[in-house]
């Protein structure tokens, strides 16, 4: 019969492709020139709670990554990314900040296209869910052990929450393992590059002024 | 449109009953896991510590067991059987249907599998390991080819609207699962990623998951109400409709996102436009069951159907004031979605699968319904069950969207939710108390001494 062919290419092809171009392709264009960093380029701005991260767990983390370094560092995150995705802890935690519902006051600095347009963000992880806060601005809000004790018991500092446990990050003498100074690494990534202080509602008058803190 | 038993030999039925069994045992899976995931969020979780068993990866077996266990197993038995008797044409090949159904579900195993040992990938509906992807997308080909081959074939005049659906749906599903599973996850970073994972969560819930479902209703409804659909002009806008505006939509998943504005305004609005497409569909059904009302006392399939129906209109009316800038200020992100979600999925096309399993079973297996009170109470508890949990999660999601907002510690959010989580958690037994007495009347009626004539389908029968 004609007819199929007919609706498969209108109705099947033809709409889907419409709907691609206008909602996948020209998105895509208008973000072309936004140059797309590599994890490697990317690891070259080390934050310091890499630094610390060897200091606090000197030889689980000579072990795992050796010195810390832009190669160490790029390592722990592709690492750090995996953990979280095999974890889907972007089922409950969400990677953007929106310019509504006073997210900028509770989180930090509003989310912009080219934070995202990197190897890390393939796929990106923005989540459509926040059963626990929203972790693009988490760099440097809480100390590498505040995470260890949170990523092995999350009620041990936050006793209200429903976060599971991760006893597998850690290592028979429940210090964190490679897995596990992975993500910490890159939890303590996230927002590195646009740090604001901790707890930044209380430097709501400094955000609306528009300066950065 | 085909006569119901002259063309029983155009179908395999035995490939219908081993489909509907797969999807049982998926549902099954998936209820589970869900429930599992529910206790989570009490801090009562029953395998703490396991890795193989962490709530997070939970949570994607009961979504993928759901979508690409349940439904996909479901709608391919509905279409084995209504695909031949509407073209009066088999199938292109039986041992290629057997073929399928064991790839789809090694397909399934490997999924479940690769998600609790933790080889994820992080695309929202396509958290399918990556090296699953090719095996999936082949296994749609070959799905394409199979059901596709009779509607080619199809002698008929005018193709039935049925058919319109289904092979849009072929055609789209195969090009959907490709672009959601492989751009973002190599070539489209960040918020062009996001776009296209957008597009993908909506597309497969708008361009698999509904023309199917709506094909098989203009199929079953008919058929069991033994008369016409009420106006063939408006279940083409219908159709017209949906191909049009739904591959548009996807992007309203991120809204406020760093996704160009131009794309988040086009979607709000062909997602606002969309409701009057629903509408037309919901007209055309209700209209077609009027004067026949007495069917949804007497008739279960046709029961489910149009109470699946309800769910459907209740969760588009819900999509097109949720879709909003302004709504989404305070529900994106919240529980709110969680029981949208749950309406779509199960409410209406869950509710729908359950309404031709309870007209198919009988017939697959050859003998009527073992019980009849079990198959009403099975119907109460999982529409109580799925509609407490729809009010109980919209609620939560209110008060946690508020709360945000009021820049209350982040601790009140998750401490005023516990008691709708527990809620949540009552409601999902109840559909699971529900579903067990469905499937043991199942295993029941498969069990039973076949009847000395040939038993009559429940349509007839209740």
């Amino acid at each position: 019969m004609e007819r199929v062919p007919t609706i498969a290419l209108i109705a099947g092809i033809s709409t889907f492709l419409l709907g691609f171009i206008l909602m996948g392709v020209l998105p895509w264009l208008g973000q072309s020139k936004i140059p797309m960093k590599s994890v490697e380029e990317i690891a070259r701005d080390i934050p310091a709670d890499f630094y610390q991260l060897a200091e606090d767990y000197p030889e689980e983390f000579r072990r795992a990554y050796g010195q810390p370094d832009a190669r160490s560092f790029a390592k722990a995150l592709r690492l750090g990314r995996e953990v979280y995705i095999a974890e889907a802890c972007w089922h409950c935690h969400s990677q953007f900040v929106r310019p509504v519902s006073n997210e900028d006051l509770r989180f930090g600095p509003v989310s912009t296209v080219e934070e995202y347009t990197n190897e890390m963000n393939l796929p990106h992880l923005f989540g459509t869910r926040r059963v626990g806060p929203d972790l693009i601005r988490e760099s440097g809000k809480r100390s590498n052990d505040w995470h260890a004790a949170h990523f092995y018991e999350p009620r041990f500092v936050a006793p209200y929450s429903v976060m599971p446990s991760y006893r597998w990050f850690f290592d028979a003498q429940d210090r964190p393992n490679e897995r596990g100074l992975a993500i910490i690494a890159y939890v303590q990534w996230l927002g590195s590059w646009r740090r604001t202080v901790p707890e930044t509602i209380y430097n709501a008058e400094a955000i609306q002024k528009g300066e950065q803190p | 449109m085909a006569q119901a038993d002259t063309n029983r030999d155009l179908v395999n039925v035995g490939l219908v009953r081993a489909h509907l069994i797969a999807g049982a045992v998926a549902f099954a899976g998936s209820l589970f896991a869900g429930l599992f995931y529910a206790f989570q969020f009490l801090r009562a979780y029953p395998f703490p510590g396991v890795e193989l068993l962490s709530p997070g990866r939970m949570r994607m077996v009961h979504t993928n067991l759901a979508a690409y266990g349940m439904i996909a197993n479901a709608f391919i038995a509905g279409m084995l059987w209504a695909i031949p008797r509407l073209t009066r044409r088999p199938i292109l090949s039986d041992r290629l249907g057997w073929f399928i159904f064991w790839t789809w579900q090694a397909i399934l195993m490997a999924t479940g599998v690769g998600l609790l040992t933790g080889h994820a990938q992080a695309i929202e509906w396509g958290e399918t390991p990556i090296f699953v992807d090719p095996i999936a997308i082949v296994g749609l080909v070959l799905v394409v080819l199979n059901l596709g081959a009779p509607i080619v074939r199809s002698q008929e005049r005018g193709l039935y609207v049925s058919l319109w659906y289904f092979t849009a749906a072929l055609t789209w599903t195969g090009l959907v699962y490709f672009m959601g599973n492989y751009l973002p996850q190599f070539w489209a970073p960040g918020a062009t990623g996001a776009a296209i994972t957008g597009l993908f969560i909506h597309d497969l819930v708008g361009l698999f998951v509904t023309p199917i479902g709506w094909g098989l209703m203009y199929y079953f409804v008919p058929i069991l109400l033994k008369k016409p659909i009420w106006s063939h002009a408006l279940s083409l806008i219908g159709f017209w409709g949906l191909a049009f505006f739904y591959p548009l939509q996807g992007v309203h998943h991120f809204l406020f996102s760093p996704i160009p504005m131009y794309a988040q305004y086009g979607a709000v609005v062909s997602t606002v436009i969309l409701e009057i497409v629903v509408t037309t569909v919901i007209v055309n059904f209700f209209a077609t069951i009027r004067g026949s009302w007495g069917a949804v006392v007497s008739n279960m399939p046709i029961r489910w159907f149009y109470t699946g129906m309800i769910c459907y209109f209740t969760t588009c009316l819900q999509c097109a004031f949720q879709v909003t800038l302004t709504f989404q200020q305070i529900i994106h992100f919240t529980d709110w979605v969680v029981g949208h979600a749950h309406l779509v999925m199960f409410g209406v096309f869950g509710f729908w699968i359950i309404g031709f399993y309870v007209e198919l079973w009988p017939r697959v297996v050859g003998r009527p319904w073992y019980s009849r009170r079990l198959l009403v109470y099975h119907y109460w508890l999982t529409l109580l069950g799925m509609s407490l949990m729809f009010v109980d999660l919209v609620a939560a999601g209110l008060l946690q969207g508020y709360s945000w907002r009021s820049l209350q510690p982040w601790s009140d959010s998750i401490i005023a939710s516990v008691p709708f989580w527990f809620t949540r958690m009552v409601t999902g037994l109840m559909i699971i108390a529900g579903q067990l007495l469905f499937f043991y009347n199942m295993w029941a009626t498969a069990r039973s001494p076949v009847p000395a004539r040939v038993a009559a389908p429940a349509s007839q029968t209740a």
